[in-house]
């Protein structure tokens, strides 16, 4: 009995331990964005790696959605006479839910894991420590930069899904037969630009705020064996996962998105 | 150096995409302004505006000129809505707005008729003839009402 | 061992090291001589590899003083100890070239950080560097394809590209064929001679240490043992001589864990 509360309590304080952890190494990477050289070249070279490389997934995953969606929509609204509303279903479940929720789900599967495996690899091979040697802040140059290009590039990949989603639907319903005209201005009349666009781009934000820093700080603290890497990187797609469905939980309860 | 620039191509590229995708998201389908002080405003006292909310949305024969701006409870206890439209519609002071309700959502928003007068609404200025918020039961019973000969028919 | 004068070269002082409950080694001191190659040997385990991240500053003692070009890093702040560090070059076990990066970008990288240099001198520079490693025409590989011999020797031209005082290698010979083991074990020499470099080598590899070092190290559990090559040579301690006289062309790794020099503190 005695053990399983001291097994309770260890594990809180390990959990508040890693919390601290993160919020430091969060402060770190702030620092490290505003501190001189700005890592431009580093961050172009990340956009490129986190987001390019993601697009074949983001717009073949968005059309298949948006597709689903249009499929499923215009069955139930059909039982209702509705089909004219099929465009404002599939436009609202894509811009205020599933657009961030699946790309933040889909990244943190392909580039999440791969900036673990990486910032991980290169501790296990002593190139963070040999930046340390050359006195290069290994925050500054690997981390910082991969885990701002997360943050930017997380709302643009959800913009993209969102469009490709939208245009699944579209092809989706005007093969039933719906009026394309109709599933577009019903887009256009029911989407608003505060309640749905931005609240989704902040979702999006957040969402790259999650991956990106737990991503970067499961690969900096894995341990320096491929073992430890392989475990960094299930961790961070288990966690962030996880995170990115209850923030988003919260991000709806709290401002309505 | 040449692989460096096919990648600041590639991110360019996809910098503009997605750019395009937002504003394609922002500006056509969630009908942001940019500038929104060029807006033209005008008023309308409802007796009941059902469920309107802030930022339904204003049309004029189906297409969306504006949005709600905000709600409140006039002097004379009747709803006072703000709505601001696009600045360069010409609204005959003698024009209707009234509240609707948008598909089977039910969505509130309101519609303008145009009136026929010479004269046009200054911002600021109020709309005089307005139509109050429709019965959402008759909606929903007419909803019913055809469903349940769908059944029949099938 | 404790009465080490502050403003020495390059000293341990009573250093008492450990990872979480392990302790690695305790009041741990030693010096390595100005301008001449020192080489630490040891069993596994023993912490030879932690005494140079220690001088790296890689990671931090429980107690004790650690005195890089006479001034202590045990108590600095991180900016002061990049400032450090700019003394000091260090060759790891793998290289620790930056995979994404080409061989000229590892070594400009460097450059391109903390001096003002032009993009024409960087250059020159670093075929300079690879030249004096014996290395020409592989500025734009990258560093997986490259023996490994020629990735210790490009880490190595990394290491020494800004002109350190301190150059500390861990493991140089590992890894390695006879003819590159040679090879690397001249570079270092040559190295030491011409720039008058500190060297600290870490290393298993009995032969060439023996060969190199102007000053020996054997870590043994109750502490460090130092001499000259000569002066080991005779020592009477059994453990030196065993370690010592291993069969030279076998990794002395695979001997000693079992005989003579358990790890410490385990």
């Amino acid at each position: 009995m005695t053990d399983a509360i001291a097994l309770i309590g260890s594990r809180a304080v390990q959990f508040v331990h890693e919390v601290g952890a993160v919020a430091t190494f969060s402060g770190h990477i702030l620092a490290c964005l505003l501190r001189r050289p700005a890592r431009i070249r580093r961050y172009l070279d990340e956009v490129f790696g986190l987001g390019v490389l993601s697009l074949i997934i983001i717009c073949i995953s968005g059309i298949a959605v948006g597709a689903v969606l249009g499929l499923q929509g215009y069955n139930t609204l059909e039982r209702f006479g509705a089909t004219d509303s099929l465009g404002t279903v599939v436009g609202l479940s894509l811009i205020r839910e599933l657009g961030p929720v699946l790309t933040a789900l889909l990244t943190t599967g392909r580039a999440g894991s791969a900036t673990t495996a990486e910032i991980g690899t290169m501790s296990a091979t002593e190139q963070l420590d040999g930046l340390r040697m050359m006195s290069i802040d290994p925050v500054h140059y690997v981390v910082a930069p991969k885990a701002l290009a997360m943050v930017t590039v997380m709302p643009l990949l959800s913009a993209l899904f969102i469009v490709c989603g939208i245009a699944g639907g579209y092809l989706v319903g005007v093969y039933w037969g719906i009026d394309p005209g109709s599933y577009l201005t019903g887009l256009e009349t029911s989407v608003d630009f505060r309640e749905d666009v931005l609240g989704s781009f902040i979702k999006a934000v957040v969402f790259g705020i999650l991956v990106g820093l737990i991503s970067t700080y499961r690969g900096f603290t894995a341990t320096p064996t491929s073992e430890g890497v392989s475990i960094a990187t299930t961790t961070t797609v288990v966690e962030a996962s996880v995170c990115i469905l209850v923030f988003d939980y919260f991000i709806t309860a709290l401002w309505g998105v | 150096m040449d692989s460096n620039r096919n990648r600041d191509i590639a991110v360019g590229l996809f910098v503009l995409a997605s750019l395009a995708a937002i504003g394609y998201l922002a500006l056509q389908l969630g009908g942001a302004r940019l500038g929104s002080d060029e807006d033209l405003t005008v008023f309308a006292r409802f007796d009941e505006i059902g469920g309107l909310k802030v930022r339904a949305p204003v049309v004029i024969a189906g297409v969306r000129v504006g949005q709600v701006d905000q709600i409140v409870l006039a002097d004379d206890y009747r709803a006072k809505v703000r709505m601001a439209v696009a600045n360069d519609l010409e609204l005959p002071i003698d024009s209707s707005a009234s509240i609707v309700t948008s598909g089977v959502l039910g969505d509130r928003y309101i519609s303008i008729q145009l009136g026929g007068e010479e004269q046009y609404l200054e911002d600021g200025e109020e709309i005089e003839f307005v139509e109050s918020a429709v019965v959402l039961e008759r909606l929903i019973g007419q909803l019913i009402h055809n469903t349940n000969i769908e059944d029949e028919e099938d | 061992m404790s009465e080490t004068a502050p403003a020495q070269h390059l000293c341990l002082d009573s250093v008492t090291m450990a990872f979480g409950r392990r302790t690695v080694f305790e009041r741990l001191s030693c010096c390595f001589p100005k301008g001449e190659i020192s080489v630490l040997l040891g069993g596994s385990g023993s912490g030879k590899s932690t005494i140079l991240r220690l001088i790296g500053g890689l990671v931090h003692p429980i107690d004790g003083r650690i005195l890089v070009d006479g001034e202590d890093i045990t108590k600095l702040a991180n900016r002061d100890l990049a400032k450090v560090r700019h003394k000091i070059g260090m060759l790891f076990q793998g290289g620790a070239l930056l995979d994404s990066l080409t061989v000229f970008e590892n070594l400009a990288l460097p450059l391109r950080e903390h001096t003002d240099l032009d993009d024409g001198a960087i250059h020159r520079e670093v075929d300079d560097r690879l030249a004096s490693v014996g290395l020409h025409d592989i500025d734009d590989l990258l560093p997986n394809q490259l023996s490994g011999g020629m990735r210790k020797r490009v880490a190595l031209a990394r290491a020494i590209i800004r002109k350190p005082l301190i150059l500390l290698c861990d493991e140089p010979f590992s890894g390695l064929d006879p003819i590159s083991t040679r090879q690397v074990e001249d570079l270092l020499v040559d190295i030491n001679r011409r720039r008058g470099i500190t060297i600290v080598v870490v290393s298993h590899h009995v032969a060439s240490t023996m060969r190199m070092a102007e000053q020996v190290s054997i870590v043994l559990p109750e502490g460090i043992r130092t001499g000259t090559p000569e002066e080991m040579e005779r020592h009477e301690d059994p453990r030196i001589q065993a370690f010592l006289t291993a069969d030279q062309d076998r990794p002395a790794g695979s001997l000693e864990e079992v005989e003579v020099l358990p790890g410490l503190g385990s």
